[in-house]
């Protein structure tokens, strides 16, 4: 039987809210419509309990306590409060992190930003000291020429200015391996007695390689260096368990897992005790760490969707492994030249990030437009550069070009699976007999020994 | 992205796909951009003694809006001459498919693709014109 078109294989992107969690939403857009944070009437009581009760559930999903969870609006700003927030509260102790290449943005732009600040702070104190040193109105054209007039490296003042807490930070990213893997040597070597935070990823959302976060977690307990993940795409996909891999914070996000969009959580640490400065001001709600009123019917939604993730977690797991698989051997059985990228074994089980090889990411996309996937060629962005996460493995930028990112969730079925083989097999076919390099391949011309004409 | 009907129709029926004849002395072949930029177009054109474009034909690594591209303009240089063909641009190609700003460089290969084309044919004409004077005046 032909499958209901078009077919949903993005649930990396997004995923359908559950007909369960929309069940546990419904109440409170009707009827229980209360403020949580009404404490004198039954409106708000009962909004208290229904965010107290999703507290429990999203907790009770990676092994933390309830007052270890701070509901958020996402998972992008829970990124930004874990980092700033960090970055902010224990400026007196240090200002380096370390993170991933292959992070998401929403970490990667968020430590872009502590560099310009750490940055702009220091330009404005070394104005200020070679203002005093030479008398002179300093603009950043002659800057550098009073620096050197006045030896300004060798100033013994400048010299403890320059290391006074900026609000900003230094940041190291490592670059994985060719499997996606963070290289733990590496990550022990970088870091530093002026380190605070290691933010590295539970599962990549391009790649879906899933990390060592409990060899992570040991390393930072052991240099005293906090453990942030953006648990994003893993939580409620693979096991994450915050005790046993030893995380201080962990950023969550419901849309993924099932639940709405707009509501996810940062979990921090309570023992040992973790300190993070809030970014947004306000009433003080979650205590003192994001105020603004809580998205009652979204948290409830989050707390069920996190309920389901736990319960259906391992069999789930199985089952669009097999997916998967079949997916892959389909593709691999009828095409040649298929490259999987990041490793296949460290991956959540509904991943499938596949280049073919001679064939453009978007022109496939579109040839296959009744399936909903994605793709790293620089086509389906407002950049011409194909994706970084793909570049930061060492993928070669014309494979990054024909990557497509499949992602099974849990409504795909066998029959989709098929469906999907059987198209993107045919369309492979055609766009490689349409394609120059394919043909130029096939007469046994090296693609590498041609001149082209970069543009 | 929405796509313009006609980059979606060149898509689903690419007119003029394939290969001529590198080996034909009247094949000229444009070979342009680069694997590591997403797209590579091939044109390829046969051109008459007279001047006259007889038949184009295309292949190209890209995405949607380049290979539309280079459908689009193997179907305009079908008997036009090689001047005509050479004043194309690539504003012309843009526009008829509508292409959006990020898109624009798909439409500037396929005029590229052209005068790559042309340039190749024009290459062969004046080796074969070499080779025919060298024999005449080494009978």
């Amino acid at each position: 039987m032909a499958p209901k078109l078009p077919i949903y294989m993005d649930y990396h992107a997004t995923t359908p809210v559950d007909p369960r969690v929309l069940e546990a939403m419904l109440p409170y857009l009707r009827e229980d419509f209360g403020n949580a944070a009404s404490r004198n009437h039954p409106f708000g009581w009962k909004a208290e309990a229904a965010v107290e009760l999703a507290r429990k559930q999203v907790a009770d999903l990676i092994h933390a306590s309830d007052k270890e969870i701070v509901f958020t609006s996402g998972a992008t700003e829970s990124n930004n409060l874990a980092l700033k927030g960090v970055v902010e509260f224990y400026k007196h102790k240090g200002d380096h992190i370390i993170t991933l290449s292959t992070e998401h943005k929403a970490v990667l732009d968020t430590c872009k930003r502590l560099e310009r600040i750490r940055q702009e702070r220091l330009d404005e104190l070394k104005a200020l000291r070679l203002a005093q040193l030479s008398g002179q109105d300093v603009t950043p054209e002659n800057a550098t020429a009073l620096a050197a007039e006045h030896a300004l490296e060798q100033d013994a003042t400048w010299q403890k200015w320059s290391a006074l807490p900026t609000g900003g930070a230094r940041v190291t990213y490592l670059t994985p391996n060719k499997d996606g893997l963070v290289d733990l040597e590496a990550l022990k070597a970088a870091i530093t007695d002026r380190t605070i935070l290691v933010s590295v990823m539970l599962a990549n959302n391009e790649i879906g390689v899933v990390q060592p976060l409990a060899e992570i977690g040991r390393i930072c307990r052991e240099k005293g260096v906090l453990l942030h993940t953006d648990a994003t795409q893993g939580a409620g996909k693979v096991p994450f368990d915050v005790e046993a891999m030893q995380v201080d914070l962990a950023s969550l996000s419901a849309h993924k897992m099932y639940g709405p969009k707009g509501v996810g959580a940062l979990y921090v640490r309570r023992k040992p005790r973790v300190r993070i400065a809030p970014i947004i001001d306000g009433g003080g709600h979650e205590r003192g760490m994001r105020s603004g009123t809580l998205n009652v019917a979204s948290i409830a939604g989050f707390g069920k969707a996190a309920e389901l993730a736990r319960a259906e977690m391992a069999d789930e797991a199985v089952r669009l492994g097999r997916l998967r698989q079949r997916l892959l051997d389909g593709l691999q059985r009828e095409l040649d030249f298929c490259h999987v990228n990041g490793s296949l074994e460290h991956r959540m089980p509904g991943n499938l990030n596949i280049s073919f090889a001679y064939v453009e990411g978007e022109a496939l996309m579109m040839a296959i437009k009744d399936v909903a996937v994605s793709s790293g060629s620089a086509c389906t962005s407002a950049s011409l550069e194909p994706s970084y996460v793909l570049r930061a493995l060492g993928v070669e930028e014309e494979l990054a070009h024909s990557s497509i990112r499949f992602g099974l969730g849990r409504f795909n079925t066998e029959e989709e699976v098929d469906y999907v083989v059987k198209l993107v097999v045919e369309k492979v076919k055609k766009l490689r007999e349409m394609s120059p390099l394919y043909e130029m391949v096939q007469e046994g011309i090296d693609l590498k020994s041609i001149e082209w004409t970069a543009h | 992205m929405a796509y313009s009907e006609k980059v979606v129709e060149l898509n689903e029926r690419p007119v003029n796909m394939g290969t001529l004849d590198k080996a034909d002395p009247n094949v000229g072949t444009g070979l342009v951009g680069a694997p590591a930029c997403g797209d590579v177009m091939r044109l390829q054109l046969r051109i008459g003694d007279d001047g006259i474009i007889q038949d184009a034909k295309f292949k190209t690594f890209g995405c949607g809006s380049a290979i539309a591209s280079s459908a689009l303009v193997t179907e305009w240089v079908k008997g036009m001459t090689v001047d005509q063909a050479l004043a194309i641009s690539n504003r012309d190609v843009a526009r008829e498919l509508a292409l959006p700003p990020v898109k624009i460089h798909c439409s500037v290969l396929a005029e590229d693709a052209i005068k790559a084309a042309i340039a190749d044919f024009k290459k062969k004409r004046e080796e074969r014109a070499g080779k025919a004077a060298v024999a005449q005046t080494n009978p």
